[in-house]
């Protein structure tokens, strides 16, 4: 049979899909449960840098079991969610942002003067992170995303126990271009917004991340965040996301809640 | 033995598909903005180069024309796939740097270009060396081209510091064109430029 006939073109035709959809399968399979690992161990260690509690030299879970608990948020009234309301999706061990995000049922569509991160869509609930030092609570961390230049960028503030004050920065996934708008990776920029103010006196939502560097004599400079040079979108992203989710359309109603409680 | 050797050595500079053919080069500007994820990527497709042209010369006999092309890009889009699964599987952070170029490695000219004028029509110790030595030439422009822009863009090689940089006190003022793309368009072109100079294509004029 000539190699050019229709049966053997078929027929290499359908052991060749054959052989490789089982090589990749395999492959994807096989080598699945060590990128899950990979990718939660990721989240966790970042969890940890935000919160300032990462030791190198112990296990990332053995650490993250010590010093933190996880709770879920309802953003729209504030509450946290008790352990019996906790559902498959709505649980603080697998709560995934994007896949809630996404869920119109979990998820709100934001109108174009709310889309300030330009994220379309915002999670009517969001997984918040305490960082508990004998076991008293003394910092929070709540995610945070938007957009920057290039790619959503998905980061972690962390705040001290009376909510006004930031207590750590980080950006844990983000496509930006390196050596530009990558520089939020940069320890020195993430360690200039330890201690800047989110509010003022009356509440006010004051933070902001603006083009330049702070003028330290500035009366504002307390509230104020060097931008990345080279970086101006970027920067404006950040700017957007942060004031975003520490404002009413975020956090806010979870703060004043905290705040009432105190 | 020797024609052997020649068969990986050849493409490697005299014939170095980047330089030469000016095949591949998408990548090639891509991900060299650090010298990490110019080896990984380098390793990647070297592996997928070599494994493909020892696949596709092993079954060549058996694939029909009228659908050559696509037998081809199946294969070596699987074997992409597979590079890609480890690459995540055990280099997660470089795997988050390279983002999508890897699966990209399906579109690099290099692939197609060797299944097509190579292992068609040689037998698979050949085809296999020849994936090999063009994947080798191929790493090659990536190293240099890393090597420059790390170094260059920020003062650092594999992550370490190696000049020290004005940010944090030192003598170096790094040069951002140099992480952008832009920048290994011109490396690659100094390159070329270099050696073709040194070593003239046959039939090149100057």
């Amino acid at each position: 049979m000539s190699v050019d006939s229709t049966a053997k073109t078929i027929r290499v035709a359908l052991v060749v899909c054959l052989v490789c959809s089982v090589l990749v399968s395999t492959a994807a399979v096989g080598l699945r449960g060590i990128q899950e690992k990979n990718k939660e161990q990721d989240k966790l260690k970042n969890i940890l840098i935000a919160g300032d509690v990462l030791d190198t030299e112990k296990d990332i879970r053995e650490i993250f079991d010590e010093y933190i608990q996880a709770d879920i948020v309802n953003l729209r009234t504030g509450k946290i969610m008790t352990k019996s309301e906790y559902t498959e999706v709505l649980n603080p061990e697998t709560f995934d942002i994007k896949t809630i995000a996404k869920a119109p049922q979990y998820s709100r569509k934001l109108s174009t003067e709310e889309n300030l991160a330009q994220i379309d869509r915002q999670p009517n609930y969001m997984v918040i992170y305490w960082v508990k030092v004998q076991s008293q609570k003394s910092k929070v961390i709540l995610p945070i995303f938007g957009k920057g230049l290039w790619s959503t960028m998905y980061g972690l503030i962390a705040l001290d126990r009376d909510l006004t004050t930031v207590k750590g920065f980080t950006f844990y996934e983000h496509g930006e271009t390196p050596g530009l708008g990558g520089e939020v990776d940069n320890p020195r920029w993430k360690a200039s917004w330890i201690g800047k103010k989110i509010f003022d006196k009356s509440g006010n939502l004051q933070i902001e991340v603006i083009k330049g560097n702070v003028n330290p004599a500035d009366s504002r400079a307390q509230y104020q965040v060097d931008g990345l040079s080279g970086a101006t979108i970027t920067t404006r992203g950040i700017n957007a996301l942060v004031r975003f989710w520490l404002s009413e359309n975020g956090y806010g109603p979870f703060i004043a809640r905290q705040r009432g409680m105190q | 033995m020797s024609k052997l050797m020649k068969i990986v050595k050849t493409p490697i500079i005299l014939e170095n598909p980047i330089v030469f053919q000016v095949l591949g080069i998408c990548s090639a500007l891509a991900v060299t903005s650090k010298l990490e994820t110019s080896i990984v990527m380098a390793l990647a497709v070297t592996f997928v180069l070599t494994f493909s042209n020892l696949t596709i010369s092993l079954i060549r006999k058996h694939i029909p024309g009228s659908i050559r092309i696509i037998v081809e890009m199946t294969i070596i889009a699987s074997l992409v796939i597979i590079a890609d699964q480890i690459i995540k599987a055990f280099a997660y952070n470089i795997s988050r740097q390279l983002s999508v170029y890897v699966g990209l490695i399906i579109t690099n000219c290099i692939l197609m270009g060797r299944a097509e004028a190579f292992a068609l029509h040689n037998p698979p110790l050949d085809s296999l060396l020849d994936g090999l030595g063009n994947g080798l030439g191929y790493s090659l422009v990536l190293l240099i081209v890393g090597f420059f822009r790390e170094l260059i863009g920020s003062g650092e090689l594999l992550g370490m510091q190696v000049l020290p940089v004005n940010t944090e006190g030192g003598w170096y003022y790094p040069n951002g064109l140099f992480l952008l793309p832009a920048s290994a368009f011109f490396l690659i072109g100094i390159l070329i430029w270099v050696l073709r100079a040194l070593w003239p294509k046959p039939g090149q004029e100057d």
